[in-house]
């Protein structure tokens, strides 16, 4: 009862997305979405340790001892993230600031395990490429939303990538900004009405 | 025992990969993420000091040797000549060291101006120091030769009201620069004028 290729990915945007359906990786959704750019720059980072992940777990189930499971997706996932350390350090050294610490918590982003295990051990190769890449685009989707909806009522701008110019102030500057949003509680008050929102939609 | 054997092999090769991985990535961008750390921690600061500068002083600096400290110097031109050099110290401050980028006049032996880099200051209070720019702007202009003191110390700088010990860290800084400058004068000349001018990249405003 093999799904259809394109479903796997799809799955990743609306049915399973990882913040809003599966409720997992919750800690960087809450942390960083302080704005469109932070949500953009987390979710990317997260995207490309997901399909690195997943695409070398799934190529290597079959010599992977199921015992010593975990710590071999450990090493990969940690491998994967230090990469996108770096590379963040050496490119985008202004929002790698931004997210600090999260970047390097990234190894212990449920989402990523939690695809390791439930999916890409279980399939091949490409199922899980499109897997990660379909989970990780609906965690961008879903922390920029987010990010959009706390910048946007706690300082009436939106910034969705500041080196290409991509900064509005959206109310002008006669808005009085709800600065609660993009305090830490505005975090869980924004991801608390977009998950009743998501719910309001009945599942198919 | 053959499945033990198998674990140690699989986790061994793994990380042996992961590690080697790790280590290419890191010599390969070890060079673009120092200029990277420089750019925003020290570049705010340089820009600041070296406002109108025909060069990028950040791509412009040297190693300088004192004893078995190494200091990086920062080369600033001006009508198509090295005129200033910027060099980083440290004072004792309320919540630890506070670095300060000072950048020295080579013609006039005075200072040009400073900047803090890092902190760690009360908000509100000593950080001021960084946030405030009236605060670093009375280090213009003042002369190197003698120490440099709060109002309170006999000196001529206006502490930040409720921050006297930030104020001394700094000007502490800046005093430590002028003698390490005046130490070293006449190595710092001779490097700063080996140095090759790059065109600024960054254009102001």
């Amino acid at each position: 009862m093999a799904k259809p290729l394109a479903q796997e990915f799809f799955k990743g945007l609306w049915d399973e997305v990882p913040p809003f359906r599966l409720v997992l990786g919750l800690c960087p959704v809450l942390a960083v979405t302080k704005s469109v750019e932070n949500g953009i720059g987390m979710g990317l980072a997260t995207t490309f340790v997901l399909v690195g992940s997943n695409v070398l777990v799934s190529s290597l189930r079959k010599v992977i001892p199921s015992k010593v499971r975990i710590a071999c997706y450990i090493v990969i996932i940690a491998t994967f993230v230090t990469v996108v350390e770096l590379l963040m350090q050496a490119y985008v050294y202004g929002l790698f600031l931004k997210l600090g610490i999260f970047i390097p918590l990234i190894v212990v982003n449920c989402v990523v395990l939690g695809r390791s295990e439930a999916f890409a051990s279980k399939n091949g190769v490409l199922r899980s490429l499109l897997d990660g890449l379909g989970i990780g685009i609906g965690f961008t989707l879903s922390l920029a939303a987010l990010g959009a909806v706390r910048e946007l009522l706690g300082t009436g701008l939106l910034t969705i990538w500041k080196d290409w110019g991509l900064a509005f102030d959206v109310f002008g500057p006669a808005y009085q900004p709800f600065t609660f949003m993009v305090e830490a509680p505005g975090a869980f008050v924004g991801l608390g009405l977009m998950l009743c929102l998501m719910n309001l939609v009945p599942k198919k | 025992m053959r499945e033990m054997i198998k674990m140690v092999i699989v986790l061994t090769i793994l990380s042996f990969f992961s590690g080697g991985v790790l280590a290419y990535l890191r010599n390969s961008t070890q060079e673009r993420i120092d200029n990277q750390v420089l750019e925003f921690v020290k570049g705010p600061a340089l820009r600041t000091i070296f406002e109108g500068a025909e060069n990028n002083p950040i791509a412009d600096r040297f190693i300088l040797k004192d004893g078995d400290v190494e200091k990086t110097v920062f080369v600033a031109f001006y009508e198509g000549n090295p005129q200033a050099v910027a060099l980083e110290t440290f004072g004792k401050g309320y919540g630890g060291d506070v670095g300060l980028m000072v950048g020295i006049d080579l013609k006039e032996n005075k200072l040009m101006g400073v900047g803090v880099t890092t902190h760690a200051e009360t908000p509100g209070m000593g950080a001021k120091a960084k946030s405030d720019p009236n605060f670093v702007a009375q280090f213009k202009d003042q002369p190197i030769d003698k120490p440099i003191k709060v109002t309170s110390d006999g000196g001529s700088i206006n502490a930040i009201s409720g921050a006297t010990i930030t104020s001394r860290a700094v000007s502490a800084a800046a005093t430590e620069a002028g003698e390490l400058y005046n130490k070293m004068k006449d190595q710092i000349t001779t490097e700063a004028n080996k140095v090759k001018k790059t065109e600024a990249t960054k254009k102001e405003k």
